[in-house]
């Protein structure tokens, strides 16, 4: 085990995967240069050259569809969008090409890309930078969507995404690049299942990404009034693991999502869904959740906090299932 | 708007040549008129978009291409699609949605693709295919393979952010990239000057420092030399190169359109500018073609047509059992 934090992690993972594979290149906006917006890339220009960590334009339209046409093309790239909100933008290339190429060609076409961005609030720069947009990728079919929450993921993820034939999308919370972590030897490389973080029985919160932490320490909060929750970190936004879901709803009885997209139409109002159609009977409560308020997400501080899911929002919607 | 008179001139190739390009054209032409047909009798139905009028622009032009380079189309790409190599008996499956269609019958007329003939669309959003060009090049380009990627699209195209920034990026990284311009006049119903600030559509082109050339696209020959000049720039690796072909599509833009935005004079008058008929005419009279030579390759097409669309009526369905496959590989 060693301390490591989640942006070495994946800078780790980034020179790891650079590496080991000729046709593995990144690409986007300050990959290079200027080391990487969230210095994820710091140092992997003076190490692959410029070719494998490429600069882009201002283009995320162009470059995002340049990494489609190269994976087609036998590459491996990974492109960096800067923040989810920049990414749409990049939606077409994603939603009108990448997703439906396979299909839409009897099974000819396999886009092997991996797009990376970083998504969610919490360090007061406002609307244009801060929302939480995972759940609109999570609804196209063709693509996976990944949330890695721990060091552990955000260093283990990348490999098995680029070995996976179809468009892979990771999202890394931006508040969790300075969070720190033991990273155990071997790490996993698993992008298909949900994991419980925290065992418990009283209730299962249910959770990913930046508001893992939140929840964990909202677990921890429950505990001291004597309820033991279970936490479930999703992990695989899309498919969702539902096994893993429905396992720990049937043994708590009682579940709250967190989920730090707005809660119309969100990635909570999916899971409550398949927890009614498939755990329905093994319910002792009605589901509940906490997502961000509908708000564009504000600047000053006081407002931006009490628009997103907190550990004290957690624990009163997990106390309000005990009657 | 005043229309150049016919082109003339003499054909500077081999009777060969010339033979297979008028047998190109002739293919183009009569799958899709038979295609409208069945499209009348509801065999073929979605979008169809006709190519009929502008035969020279693919024809020139592909046969300017080697068998190894990539084509990226839109979704007026029958005749790409034909002249790359695949079946007409494929490419009328696919349209009569067929399992023996080139993508299983999912994507019709518009989305004819084949991945061994490095076919990559069939792209029905206007200017998507160019960014998957950019990067289909860049990774020939960085995997050393000197290949061209030749990508088709139309002058409506140019007013999307994604030619822009395609261009941006392919001439920045000199990819090996071929832009050729569909200039039809028409982005459906929208005249070139009431969409375009600037209607010279080099000039946009060349603003990012790509070479250009404009060329007559109703004169194969024109387009074929222009052509080959550029692909060999290309290939070269001195960067990508833009063609513009002007053109002009002498049915409606597809199907369900009334043509309310030209005048039947003016297409008319284009007619008289018919790439296969003015063609023809100049072989006949430089001796490189008889009537009896033409009404032969138009009775050998005749047939390959009919071969397709028997082929497509025998044709079964996809099971619905396999709706979901392919969705993703696992």
């Amino acid at each position: 085990m060693k301390k490591i934090s989640y942006r070495e992690a994946m800078r780790e993972a980034l020179r790891e995967a650079l590496a080991a594979d000729p046709r593995v290149f990144l690409m986007g906006e300050d990959v290079g240069r200027y080391g990487g917006t969230y210095a994820v890339s710091k140092g992997l220009l003076q190490e692959f050259g410029p070719e494998r960590i490429r600069d882009t334009p201002l283009s995320e339209l162009g470059f995002t569809g340049a990494g489609i046409g190269a994976a087609l093309g036998g590459m491996r790239p990974i492109v960096e969008v800067m923040t989810v909100n920049f990414s749409l933008l990049a939606l077409d290339q994603i939603v009108n090409t990448a997703s439906l190429y396979r299909h839409m060609s009897g099974g000819q076409f396999s886009v092997p890309l991996v797009i990376r961005m970083a998504t969610g609030a919490g360090r007061q720069i406002a609307a244009q930078h801060s929302h939480s947009l995972e759940n609109w990728y999570a609804h196209i079919p063709g693509i996976k969507v990944l949330a890695p929450a721990t060091v552990e993921d955000a260093r283990g993820m990348l490999a098995p995404a680029l070995a996976d034939p179809d468009p892979v999308v990771i999202f890394e919370h931006a508040a969790l690049y300075n969070t720190e972590g033991e990273l155990p030897e071997p790490w996993s490389t698993d992008i298909k299942s949900a994991m419980v973080r925290k065992p418990g029985s009283a209730v299962s919160l249910i959770t990913y990404g930046g508001s893992l932490p939140k929840t964990l320490e909202a677990a921890q909060m429950l505990a001291k009034e004597g309820i033991d929750a279970e936490v479930v970190d999703l992990r695989v936004l899309r498919p969702l693991d539902d096994e893993t879901i429905m396992a720990s709803v049937a043994k708590c009885r009682r579940a709250v999502i967190v989920d730090e997209g707005w809660k119309t139409g969100s990635l909570a109002a999916e899971l409550m869904a398949r927890i009614v159609e498939q755990a329905f009977y093994e319910l002792d409560a009605p589901l509940a959740r906490v997502c961000s308020e509908e708000v564009p997400m504000p600047y000053a501080k006081h407002m931006e906090q009490a628009a997103l899911p907190q550990p004290d929002k957690i624990v009163a919607a997990a106390k309000g299932l005990f009657g | 708007m005043k229309i150049a008179p016919p082109p003339t001139g003499p054909v500077p190739w081999q009777p060969e040549l010339a033979l297979a390009m008028v047998r190109d054209m002739l293919r183009i032409r009569r799958m899709e008129e038979r295609a409208a047909e069945l499209y009348g009798e509801q065999k073929i139905r979605g979008f169809l978009h006709l190519y009929i009028g502008e035969e020279a622009v693919a024809t020139g032009a592909i046969h300017a291409l080697e068998a190894e380079d990539n084509i990226v189309a839109t979704y007026r790409e029958h005749g790409h699609a034909l002249l790359r190599g695949m079946p007409m008996r494929t490419i009328m499956a696919e349209m009569y949605g067929k399992r023996e269609g080139c993508s299983r019958g999912r994507g019709g007329s518009m989305h004819l693709f084949d991945a061994k003939l490095r076919l990559y669309g069939g792209n029905a959003i206007v200017a998507g295919g160019l960014p998957l060009a950019v990067g289909l090049a860049l990774a020939d380009k960085l995997q050393g393979v000197r290949r061209v990627t030749a990508c088709f699209f139309g002058e409506g195209a140019m007013a999307e952010g994604a030619f822009h920034e395609a261009l941006n990026l392919a001439a920045l990284w000199k990819v090996p990239a071929l832009f050729c311009c569909e200039n039809n006049l028409y982005a459906m119903g929208t005249a070139l000057a009431r969409s375009e600030s600037q209607t010279d559509l080099c000039a946009k082109a060349a603003s990012y420092g790509v070479p250009t050339a404009k060329v007559d696209g109703q004169d194969i020959v024109a387009v074929h030399e222009a052509a080959k000049k550029a692909q060999q720039h290309v290939r070269e690796g001195k960067g990508p190169f833009f063609v513009e072909l002007q053109t002009y599509r002498y049915r409606a833009h597809s199907m369900f359109d009334p043509e309310l935005y030209r005048a039947k004079q003016e297409v008319e008058e284009w007619k008289t500018r018919g790439p296969l008929h003015t063609f023809t005419a100049r072989l006949k009279a430089e001796g490189k073609l008889t009537e009896e030579q033409f009404l032969a390759l138009d009775a050998e097409v005749a047939k390959e047509v009919e071969d397709a669309v028997a082929f497509a009526e025998a044709g079964s369905w996809e099971p619905v059992e396999d709706l979901t496959r392919d969705v993703t590989a696992a």
